[in-house]
């Protein structure tokens, strides 16, 4: 039953699960938002290994970011938020509330029960900045429960044999489920005419103003597709590392096997809090939460949703069986209501 | 409240910030930040008020399809109804109505996909994790008994018709036998399939990480066979004699009764802020629109349902109202998804339960 039980949330092994009889290590990326200089060699180097088309180049005129958010065309997005004294005074204090709170605890009876969360307050705190610059490279969190890959209806989307999740652009056949069903907002289906001109943007949608653009005239591929990051599968199995964290000139995205990125991220948070960095804190890295844990792993210095990461995804498919059982009963309550109609006088 | 000289310089960080997430007229004060007497800030952040899940790249396609479907399962079952206890116009009708709704709403989910091309890859494979999966194959069985049922329905007649002129074929009269045969079968297939088609769709809706869709699911398929029912009743009473329009009267009837309670739960499950989409702006005016024409054809369908032009009457505000039901909880849920608020908020709230409750071990966001 454990096998079961943990098919739709909580801890399991995500290749396993999907009936990989060859096991790889699961991998992950770790994104270290702590030492990223929003250089975007990520973004770049993401778009020319995938053969990603160009979807807008203008600056937001909201900050240095230019691609906004995750998207069809977008594998990795850069987010920057500049902030002010005050701002990173509430971000050390959530940060210091995180540490109080002492979690997580371990669930499983093995190990020996957390140690009292240390005493942050007991370090010097580094001075506080007049201002600072969020830099974070958002990515496909290649959920341990991925919504997107268990709502697809075409079987498009698969689990790799390293636990990533991917698209097969050759069957997928645009139904969008997959984009309302991601907790994270990462996948989308691509359109074509993302900042050609003709398309207008608002609230990071690209709304269409249809015509003869790029979408139609063969330029882009994978029009109508859903798209998302592949965690680079061609790169991984040919024992490469992807072509973002290859990239990245600060090692602020790191690669590799999964467990070695949860400890990672681990061992940098416990040193940043040693330096008296309260703000930071990991994203993702116990299996406990809403998704199962997620394949990429991140350190950040705010507010998940200051990034515009959601606080408390939970993947959608955990409260499936219930769904089911009260479309269930409104069937029956549907056969009711009909019965209803056809008891009493003829005519 | 100046954090350094620069700020004179900048946009004032709320503007950025908030302002940006906010549909105009809309300014709750609860929320209005007045930094000079902030408590700590744990309700709405976000970048630059950008969503944060993707709402569903579906058109208008799709809520006609919730509408389409509707008809036709509760056609299916008036006119299983209408078999088995002697209502041949009710009967007809309805098998009409089913397979034409089923049509009409498999035409426009293929429209509405990225690659209608692909359409059949939605028969690939069965997955019980999707809804959608799902959906496709009740809507694939109960095509096909429905399609089998009006068959016998139009075969036999023209079969009859034709046998009047001389002595039937004996090809003709296997025929005829045959679609007696499949008759029974196919009427009792399609009313079996007929709730789980209305029904999966509100699974569909809320099966996704759209705030308002997710969170309804406990209610939204009440609301949905109910809105099922009330098209099909409200097509019906158009297409059926008065004669024999006494079933579709009294599914008005209930099913109205049963749908406005059901909505009326789920808009108080939701709480304040979940239930804001179904309040405000577009979807607000259609769900409001949907209320007075439900009851106006219900209301209708049983003090005037006895003549023809007061029941076609009915029966157009019922599937009005059925159909502004489906459009005012889609445009809801594509609230939720676009406003980061909805999806911060509740995430947020029920986060803080959690922490309060002293659960600290699930939280996506740890210090360890």
């Amino acid at each position: 039953m454990g096998f079961w039980r943990n098919q739709l949330s909580g801890p399991t092994d995500p290749a396993a699960d999907a009936a990989w009889d060859r096991h790889e290590p699961r991998k992950g990326f770790f994104t270290d938002t702590s030492i990223c200089i929003g250089c975007k060699a990520c973004e770049v180097a993401c778009k020319e290994w995938n053969g990603i088309p160009e979807d807008g180049l203008d600056l937001l005129s909201q900050s240095y970011d230019n691609t906004g958010a995750l998207g069809a065309s977008t594998w990795r997005h850069v987010a920057f938020v500049e902030q002010s004294t005050e701002r990173i005074e509430q971000a050390r204090e959530s940060g210091r509330r995180l540490v109080q709170l002492g979690m997580p605890t371990v669930r499983s009876g093995d190990e020996a029960a957390p140690a009292p969360a240390p005493a942050a307050t007991a370090v010097a705190e580094p001075e506080l900045p007049d201002v600072r610059w969020l830099m974070a490279s958002d990515v496909c969190k290649h959920c341990t429960h991925a919504a997107c890959l268990d709502v697809c209806p075409t079987g498009a989307l698969f689990r790799t044999e390293f636990g990533t999740v991917v698209v097969q652009d050759d069957v997928c056949n645009g139904c969008g489920y997959c984009v309302a069903a991601c907790p994270f907002g990462v996948i989308e289906r691509r359109r074509g005419d993302e900042g050609h001109e003709g398309g207008r943007q608002s609230h990071g949608i690209t709304i269409s103003t249809g015509g003869a653009d790029a979408a139609h005239n063969g330029e882009v591929k994978n029009v109508g597709i859903a798209q998302k990051c592949t965690l680079c599968y061609d790169r991984l199995g040919a024992g490469q590392t992807p072509a973002c964290a290859q990239a990245c000139p600060t090692t602020s995205i790191k690669f590799g096997d999964l467990d070695d990125m949860r400890a990672t991220a681990r061992a940098r948070v416990a040193e940043l809090h040693e330096l008296g960095y309260t703000e930071a804190r990991l994203y993702g890295t116990h299996e406990n939460d809403g998704v199962g844990g997620t394949g990429s792993v991140f350190l950040l210095l705010d507010e998940p949703e200051v990034y515009g990461l959601p606080p408390d995804p939970r993947v959608t498919t955990a409260d499936l069986p219930d769904m089911f059982r009260k479309a269930g009963l409104a069937g029956i309550a549907m056969l009711g209501m009909a019965a209803a109609a056809f008891v009493g006088r003829k005519r | 409240m100046t954090t350094n000289p620069f700020d004179a310089d900048r946009p004032p960080e709320k503007e950025r910030r908030r302002d940006g997430a906010r549909r105009e007229g809309q300014n709750g004060g609860r929320r209005r930040r007045d930094e000079s007497l902030m408590v700590p800030d744990v309700t709405f952040d976000s970048y630059y008020g950008r969503h944060i899940v993707k709402p569903a790249p579906w058109e208008k396609e799709i809520p006609a399809y919730l509408f389409l479907g509707g008809v036709a399962a509760g056609s299916a079952l008036l006119a299983a109804g209408g078999a088995a206890l002697g209502y041949p116009a009710l009967r007809r009708a309805g098998r009409v109505g089913a397979v034409g709704a089923a049509a009409l709403g498999g035409a426009a989910l293929a429209k509405d996909l990225g690659k209608p091309s692909r359409a059949l890859n939605m028969m690939r494979t069965v997955k019980l994790t999707s809804p959608m999966s799902v959906g496709s194959w009740i809507l694939t069985a109960f095509s096909g008994f429905s399609g089998l049922a009006l068959a016998s329905e139009l075969g036999r007649a023209l079969i009859e018709s034709r046998s009047g002129a001389g002595t039937p074929g004996a090809a003709l009269a296997r025929v005829s036998r045959l679609l007696e045969v499949a008759d029974g079968p196919a009427t009792v297939g399609s009313a079996l399939f007929a709730p789980p088609l209305a029904a999966y769709t509100a699974v569909l809706l809320a099966d996704t990480a759209t705030p308002t869709w997710h969170e309804s699911y406990r209610e939204l398929p009440f609301v949905f066979v109910s809105s099922a029912n009330l098209a099909a009743s409200g097509l019906a009473l158009v297409t059926v004699p008065a004669r024999q329009n006494g079933p579709a009267r009294r599914l008005a009837a209930v099913s109205a009764l049963v749908e406005t309670l059901a909505f009326e739960r789920m808009q108080d499950k939701l709480g304040p802020t979940l239930s804001e989409p179904l309040r405000t702006g577009k979807a607000a005016r259609l769900l409001k629109a949907s209320k007075v024409l439900t009851i106006a054809g219900a209301v209708g369908a049983v003090t005037v349902g006895r003549t023809r032009v007061g029941a076609a009457l009915s029966g157009l505000a019922l599937m009005a109202g059925s159909a502004c039901t489906r459009f005012g909880v889609f445009e809801a849920g594509m609230t939720s998804a676009i406003d980061p608020r909805y999806t911060v908020e509740h995430q947020r709230e029920r986060l803080e339960r959690r922490r309060a409750a002293g659960v600290v071990d699930d939280s996506i966001t740890t210090a360890r």
